[in-house]
């Protein structure tokens, strides 16, 4: 079934995916912007699209941004490095499908005020039976393409690990469903909070697996994904996804265990932490090497993103700290630094990769991506700024002896929100820069293409009428 | 040098995958088999409540424990805290930035129970934990 890979300027499901998912992007950051706005004016939209709608609309629309732009990243670069198509087009065109129906009717649901009510899948579960169905589909799809594990190099292994675990811990998210899970508050949370810190190290390595398959391909050097280092980073990164859960709920009264083995594990990442102080000579005077290759760029930013998150999540991970982090802006920023400053700019770097070869020229375009880049990236700090700053101020108040009242914390927040606001405007059109020629030129290039192809119908009558 | 040959046969990756994927599955089963709470009979109004949190999605404006949404305070203790007066009162009000959901006296009936139970299940507040001198915490 499997045939010869031709990935030239033909807009494939894999791409589409990649197309939706930055389409997702764009709608969840007006989404995030609309709920900043009502952290500043909290009568804004409150009759139609109260916090309670808005909120679930930003966390589903990037989630599934992530979702849709990692499979289409892990599905593009599994036919580039076996050298042929997937196993089978029919089952990506139905995933696909069955992706974009859930995501449209999940949206629906939340507009109308119909929840689920559970952290990230805000959504009523019905709908997490599409998404099993078309996870099921891709982890087919992919088995059957790659075939087997041996001599592998480091990003199938990341891509596997990445499908199967996000089907794993996705199911298990929906444990609460059965009673035995859910009538104690506290057994609840625990198994809630198990999966989905596990589900996060999922999708990261389906991200960082095709990030990883992109630096060798613009390096040009295949070495690494088959090195001993490649792997040791690779399982550490799996002992983490599987293990280290448990800083999300140190001050739950729970097994005591949980929150010793979480730190134990956290402290592993100083593996990974460590080595990029290392290798920060090599990785400059690389990056100036091929600071010209646009997709380079974005993994250039990806990488600060990543030194940046790294330390402030080690450093919540000592219960000491968390203890004072817990609950406040300081695990937003965290969030974000991973979700925007790391995932997102991995995406975009393979979302350039995959879709700037169109018939238009991209040259043209070199600008705006560089000045996008820069916007995008100068407004999150700004951002990450100062939701640390809120955290730290939200966290003084937690420990005050006599607090004022929660709504008075919240005011003193407020300039720390409006600056929250224009930098995420700025960040916004940071990224409607990068997004815009990229959607716009494969649009466009399909335009033309469907109508070239409708002028070589009408005016080859007499061929079709011969069957030449 | 050997843990460069080590890891760059097969053998030694799928030997690890099988300790850490077993290692991993003994921990979840686990934790499913023995629940840190011993179950106790389902408390039906509390269980009815949790399912109207849930329905209006409380969650994404209040914290139970420190999870959940920053507009809005963490409810865990808030039952023992504020009172049942006090917060049916906000249920059928609402305040400046959480709308009035004109919820029925069995839903504010509900909700309060499940605050009720939440609010029995510990104590979320920072300020009752100690540290240790290895960085862990214990209330």
């Amino acid at each position: 079934m499997t045939e010869p890979f031709n990935n030239k300027q033909q807009l494939n499901t894999s791409k589409v995916f990649i197309l939706a998912g930055l389409l997702l992007l764009s709608a969840g950051m007006l989404f995030g912007l609309a709920g900043a706005l009502q952290y500043l004016f909290p009568d804004f939209l409150k009759q139609k699209l109260s916090f309670e709608k808005i909120r679930p609309m930003h966390v589903t629309t990037v989630v599934f941004w992530i979702i849709f732009g990692a499979t289409g990243g892990a599905l593009t670069y599994l036919q580039q490095h076996t050298g042929k198509k997937i196993y089978s087009k029919l089952l990506a065109q139905l995933q696909l499908l069955v992706f974009t129906l859930t995501v449209v009717a999940i949206l629906i649901f939340y507009f109308l005020g119909i929840f689920g009510g559970r952290e990230y899948w805000e959504f009523p579960p019905v709908l997490a039976l599409p998404i099993v169905f078309g996870w099921l589909l891709f982890l087919i799809n992919f088995i059957k393409s790659t075939g087997s594990l041996k001599n592998q190099p480091v990003y199938v292994w990341m891509w596997l690990t990445g499908i199967v675990f996000f089907l794993f811990t996705f199911l298990e998210s929906y444990l609460w469903i059965f009673p035995y899970f859910r009538s104690n508050i506290i057994n609840d949370m625990t198994v809630q909070w198990k999966s989905y810190g596990s589900m996060v190290g999922s999708w990261n390595m389906l991200i960082y697996g095709s990030s990883i398959f992109l630096m060798e391909k613009i390096s040009g050097n295949k070495n690494y994904s088959h090195s001993p280092i490649a792997f040791a980073l690779y399982f550490t990164g799996l002992f983490n996804l599987m293990f280290n859960w448990g800083h999300h709920i140190y001050t739950l009264p729970t097994y005591h265990f949980i929150q010793y083995i979480s730190y134990a594990v956290s402290m592993t990442e100083l593996f990974i932490f460590g080595r990029i102080i290392l290798l920060w000579k090599s990785s400059l005077s690389a990056a100036l090497k091929l600071a010209h290759h646009i997709a380079y760029r974005f993994l250039i930013a990806a990488d600060v993103w990543i030194f940046l998150t790294l330390f402030l999540a080690i450093i919540m991970s000592v219960p000491a700290i968390n203890l004072y982090t817990h609950g406040t802006h300081i695990t937003v920023a965290h969030t974000m630094g991973a979700t925007i400053g790391i995932n997102s700019f991995l995406m975009l770097a393979i979302a350039f990769d995959i879709l700037h070869d169109t018939c238009i020229p991209f040259a043209r375009y070199e600008k705006w991506l560089r000045r996008g880049n820069w916007i995008a990236n100068i407004s999150l700090f700004i951002f990450w700024s100062s939701l640390i700053i809120a955290g730290i101020l939200k966290a003084k108040w937690q420990m005050r002896i006599v607090k004022i009242p929660f709504a008075d914390m919240m005011l003193q927040l407020r300039p720390l929100f409006i600056i929250l606001f224009i930098s995420g405007i700025t960040m916004t059109i940071g990224f409607l820069y990068i997004l815009f020629p990229l959607v716009k030129n494969q649009l466009i290039c399909q335009l033309k293409k469907l109508t070239h192809k409708d002028n070589l119908k009408e005016n080859r009558p007499s061929e079709f009428i011969t069957g030449n | 040098m050997s843990l460069i040959i080590f890891m760059t046969s097969d053998r030694p990756k799928f030997f690890v995958i099988s300790v850490l994927l077993t290692a991993f599955l003994g921990y979840s089963i686990f934790l499913y088999s023995a629940l840190p709470i011993k179950q106790t009979p389902l408390n039906k109004e509390a269980d009815a409540g949790k399912f109207i949190w849930q329905k209006y999605n409380c969650n994404a404006c209040h914290q139970v424990y420190g999870l959940g949404g920053y507009l809005g305070p963490d409810l865990t203790n808030a039952y023992s805290f504020r009172g049942k007066a006090y917060i049916k009162a906000f249920l059928n009000a609402g305040v400046s930035a959480m709308p009035n959901f004109h919820l029925t006296d069995s839903e504010i009936n509900d909700l309060l129970a499940y605050l009720k139970d939440m609010d029995t299940s510990g104590q979320s507040d920072p300020r009752s934990f100690t540290i240790n001198y290895d960085g862990t915490i214990q209330q």
